[in-house]
């Protein structure tokens, strides 16, 4: 326990927190680089995602797309992109944002498909046009699945920002790395711990976001959980959009 | 490609390295899932609990914790117990929640009628509700064995050897090869262990395949009866 003692210590010594190494600049600059990443990301994914939910072709394309980019270890794609463009934010920013592409695009086509086809007939039936579908029923009601791609891929890109810190400059991975190299490991424990807090931190404003944006009407209707019949596991459990590597 | 010929040890002693540190983790986040699994499934106060400490022991990053294990089990941070260490609790993390899934998931009536028969609860879970959460927790173990044969080459940038020291060891002598080596290997192991699973469950859950060809010359036969 005296070793997490020295980590406290360490986050709380005031010297940390000065300077463009200091704790608060890190912990921008980690933060900066998952949301850019994130909405990179969200930028290609989204779109295609829409796409292919809406008309419901390529999703064995982007199955096996995604499948296969996922197998990728981070670390390969990291060093390998690194060797290619030099050290620097790069890389890291050309790996991490496509790493996280396939928890969206995944959050973005199954969100739609998880619609009851009943309800885009009807919206079809009382003469919607298809980008009114799109826009007023199958968006609103695939937002849920979407934001948890999308804290999928949050989490994702916010751990493996901390392992780019290897080949580049910035963010809180440095006082790991930094602590290794020094034999310090105060430092590193007490980075590891900033780190997971900062996940945390994020992880628990996406649960209350996934709670946020289910529609009301679709809150309202939802049948009671009946513990006694048997249950198929939810739609948020589909590995493809929950499973992360970190 | 030169590289590549030239080190052909050095790549089969890391992917057995890669191996040792991958394999257990699997098994044992298995072993740990099941009973922590059932609990969840059981009652409703263990499930809450059960399920948000794994949802939020997976949102931890791989590369801190490795950081922070040795602090409270007392392993050096470069052995391979560490990083076994570590990759079990992501595996049980994912593990769980698709065991109380993959249980919930097995019919009421089905259930209902192993009572019936005289079925006690213990053999109830063993011979009923386990065989027939077989594929869920089969495609959950396969989701588990590649991620933790991706997360096992983060180790390398603390020091533990596996096929990911092949990306910090090419990264800082600058060769290209042995990156792209490392990563092909890395993601043939992910997919001969898959394939390892697949195979295991064809073998211990024989009624799936029965049940796929059922669905198959269901749809051919709806399929043929739609086109008369």
């Amino acid at each position: 326990m005296n070793l997490f003692v020295d980590a406290l210590n360490w986050i709380l010594d005031p010297a940390n927190y000065v300077g463009p190494g200091g704790i608060p600049v890190r912990l921008i600059e980690h933060l900066g680089f998952t949301l850019v990443a994130v909405s990179l990301a969200a930028l290609i994914a989204v779109p295609i995602g829409f796409l292919i939910g809406h008309t419901g072709r390529g999703r064995g394309l982007a199955v096996a797309v995604s499948g296969g980019l996922r197998a990728i270890p981070t670390l390969g794609l990291l060093t390998l992109v690194a060797l290619w463009v030099g050290i620097g934010l790069g890389a890291p920013y050309v790996a991490l944002t496509i790493l996280a592409i396939p928890p969206i695009l995944a959050g973005a086509y199954s969100g739609f498909e998880v619609i009851d086809r009943a309800v885009i007939d009807s919206a079809r039936s009382v003469g919607m046009s298809e980008a009114q579908i799109v826009r007023t029923v199958e968006v609103p009601l695939g937002l849920p699945l979407l934001i948890a791609g999308i804290r999928s891929a949050t989490l994702q890109v916010v751990a493996t920002a901390t392992l780019a810190a290897y080949v580049a400059d910035f963010g809180l991975g440095r006082f790991l790395f930094a602590g290794l190299k020094t034999r310090d490991y105060a430092e590193m424990l007490g980075g590891s711990l900033l780190v997971i807090l900062l996940a945390l931190t994020l992880e628990g404003i996406f649960t209350v976001v996934q709670r946020l944006v289910v529609p009301r009407g679709v809150a309202a209707g939802r049948p009671p959980v009946d513990r006694s019949r048997s249950a198929r596991p939810g739609p948020g459990m589909d590995p493809a959009i929950t499973k992360g590597t970190h | 490609m030169t590289w590549i010929w030239s080190n052909l040890d050095l790549l089969w002693d890391r992917t057995l390295d890669h191996l040792v540190l991958s394999v257990p983790p699997i098994l044992l986040s298995f072993l740990f899932a099941v009973p922590l699994g059932w609990l969840a499934n059981r009652y409703r106060l263990s499930r809450g609990v059960i399920l948000t400490a794994s949802g939020l022991l997976y949102a931890i990053p791989s590369l801190p914790l490795f950081f922070v294990i040795p602090a409270v089990v007392g392993t050096s941070l470069r052995s391979p117990l560490n990083l076994i260490i570590a990759l079990t609790l992501y595996g049980v993390a994912l593990m769980v929640r698709v065991v109380a899934d993959g249980l919930a998931s097995v019919d009421k009536d089905v259930r209902q009628s192993a009572v019936a028969v005289g079925y006690s609860g213990w053999s109830i879970f063993w011979q009923v509700e386990l065989p027939m959460a077989g594929p869920v927790l089969l495609a959950g173990l396969r989701v588990v064995a590649v991620s933790t044969v991706s997360l096992a080459t983060v180790g390398a940038v603390i020091g533990a050897q596996s096929l990911g020291s092949l990306f910090t060891d090419g990264f800082q002598r600058g060769i290209q090869a042995e990156i792209i080596a490392g990563i092909v290997l890395t993601v043939a192991l992910a997919l001969l262990l898959d394939g390892a699973l697949v195979l295991l469950g064809r073998i211990l859950l024989p009624w799936t395949l029965l049940a796929a060809a059922g669905r198959r010359a269901l749809r051919v036969a709806r399929a043929a009866e739609v086109s008369a």
